[in-house]
């Protein structure tokens, strides 16, 4: 079984996020960069997967050069091998991405595509939905559970307060949700190993973007409140706050 | 005279306050926009929930009715909501943030070669058209942004935007689709227990992390929710450990809440947890140790062992009620 995974590189969720100058970009200096963890589980997935029923397992990440250092980290996990899709940055409109991953898996008679759920920096979760959409196929968002048997797969999708338990054809796209496995850490010969295994670019035309970003801005501060006080004699004051001042029990 | 086109999003044959939310929305818009606001209900049965959006200023009820539609399937929904858009030709449309609408709506724009912008929590009108508010980095970061498609489409945030009656007569249009068979089909729905509130959709909601000191002191935080009529969270650290569902993780990896009330318990408040409940009306946190992040957010804190104070907060919230 052949799986793409499509990836994002984003700063590290431990990240102090500032705004650039410019007011649209957030400052690069000094980020962490990471696979953005939502994709992590769906690179596990698709090892699981080959391990169980055999096959590749090819990362696909749009971007410019610099994102090959996480692409590297894909593949020390144990994916086989890489494509870049060459990009200035990523672009704001979720719809250019997927058009652009849609024309590239296009070529790749996958079995299987899988994305994480979100990216943790612009938290868009559109893109799986667009490729999915495009290349008119069966999909899933959101999964915590894969089970994929001749060519039938079965899904367990997390819903408000509850699940959908979805069942679909390959090939087919699933986005990852945390829950779904366990990523397994780089081990030294995955790392060693992935220095050697290749990392293909492509060029490709971009579709126009149609959203924009026009600001960024800071959240309005919090405003710090008080200590009612210490211990369970405090309670009774704090359930008076509740109750007369904030008025929201 | 712009026509905005609302999503609803109908589970278990009822339409949830989250559509509410989105009409009134949508509303407040058409108002700036001198528009029109109508509404798609798509399910196998839908014509008896026709009457309800007119109630919060919706002018137009397509219903669009078919036997496969009962349960959703993102690519069939995405194709009927498609064909409702271009029906009405449609300049903007609106779906809940939830995740029938996050899945739903990027697919709908891909077949009308629009754009989204996801999950936003704010909309106002300058002279060059609709600024969406959407929160970025899990809210660590708000993003302004413009959409150039038509029609603009979005999916509003639950609870960011205020319910507002404005009885209108609508008028209800049965539009009949060709329902193209679904790729991928729903066999079965679980709810977590008894049909609890979802974090997200919670007016109150109390989160327990480390301080709770074992899974096994839950049934504390649970007691506490139901009677404020709220939903527990959980923070990452107890989610890694075991001792609770990632569905009920607040935060950066979790989700992200927006309640009336937020009662963090033995939560230290690292900044991933902080970016999934900034946005709560009012946060109270209670733990040991004084100089916790959690602290520095919290409209009312109480220094304390969580396991001696829970006891005594729902005690007091007890009396409260029965007096009440």
């Amino acid at each position: 079984m052949n799986i793409a995974v499509c990836m994002k590189q984003t700063p590290d969720t431990e990240a102090q996020i500032k705004i650039a100058d410019d007011g649209t970009h957030i400052q690069t200096d000094g980020i962490k960069w990471i696979i953005n963890p939502y994709d992590e589980f769906a690179i596990e997935e698709a090892l699981r997967i080959t391990e169980k029923h055999g096959g590749e397992v090819t990362l696909i990440s749009l971007g410019p050069a610099s994102v090959e250092k996480t692409i590297r980290e894909g593949l020390a996990m144990g994916a086989h091998k890489a494509i870049r899709i060459d990009a200035p940055e990523s672009p704001a409109d979720p719809q250019v991405v997927g058009a652009a991953l849609a024309e590239v898996l296009k070529e790749g008679n996958y079995d299987l595509i899988l994305f994480g759920k979100q990216a943790i920096d612009d938290d868009q979760s559109q893109v799986p939905s667009i490729v999915a959409t495009l290349l008119d196929l069966p999909a899933v968002a959101v999964v915590v559970k894969l089970d994929i048997e001749d060519g039938k797969a079965t899904a367990l999708r997390e819903i408000e307060g509850g699940h959908e338990k979805v069942t679909f054809s390959q090939p087919a796209v699933v986005s990852a949700q945390r829950g779904l496995n366990e990523p397994r850490y780089r081990s030294l010969k995955g790392i060693m190993a992935a220095k050697k295994k290749p990392i293909e670019v492509k060029q490709i035309n971009l579709k126009e973007n149609q959203l924009s970003v026009e600001k960024l801005s800071y959240p309005p501060e919090k405003k710090p409140g008080r200590i009612v006080g210490e211990g369970p004699d405090a309670v009774p004051e704090l359930v008076r706050l509740l109750h007369e001042e904030a008025k929201v029990i | 005279m712009a026509t905005i086109l609302v999503v609803s999003e109908i589970r278990n044959g009822q339409l949830k306050k989250v559509n509410f939310e989105a009409y009134s929305a949508a509303r407040q818009l058409a108002d700036q926009l001198n528009g029109d606001v109508a509404t798609v209900l798509i399910g196998s049965s839908v014509s008896g929930l026709s009457d309800i959006p007119g109630k919060y200023g919706v002018n137009k009820v397509l219903q669009v009715e078919d036997a496969s539609l009962e349960k959703f399937s993102p690519d069939a929904y995405a194709a009927v909501a498609a064909e409702a858009a271009r029906h009405l030709n449609a300049d903007f449309v609106f779906m809940p943030a939830t995740a029938m609408g996050k899945d739903l709506l990027p697919r709908v724009a891909t077949l009308l070669n629009a754009s989204t912008a996801q999950d936003v929590i704010h909309m106002r009108v300058e002279d060059s058209g609709v600024v969406y508010t959407r929160p970025m980095f899990a809210g660590k970061i708000l993003a302004d942004v413009k959409l150039t498609s038509t029609p603009q489409t979005a999916t509003l945030r639950p609870k960011a935007f205020a319910i507002q009656e404005n009885p209108v007569t609508a008028a209800t249009e049965a539009l009949s689709v060709n329902v193209p068979q679904a790729k991928a089909v729903v066999e079965e729905v679980t709810t977590s227990g008894g049909g609890k509130l979802d974090v997200t959709e919670a007016d109150v909601v109390v989160s327990g992390g480390r301080g709770m000191k074992g899974p096994e002191n839950w049934h504390l935080l649970e007691e506490l929710a139901e009677l404020l009529g709220g939903a527990t969270g959980a923070s990452r650290a107890v989610v890694d450990a075991g001792w609770r569902p990632h569905g009920e993780q607040v935060g950066q990896t979790g989700k992200t809440v927006s309640p009336t009330l937020y009662i963090a318990v033995g939560i230290s408040g690292a900044i991933q947890h902080l970016a999934g409940m900034l946005s709560s009306k009012y946060i109270v946190a209670i733990n040991k140790d004084p100089d916790a992040p959690i602290f520095k957010v919290a409209d009312y804190g109480i220094v304390g062992d969580a396991m001696e104070v829970l006891p005594r907060l729902i005690e007091e919230i007890k009396k409260l009620k029965a007096e009440s």
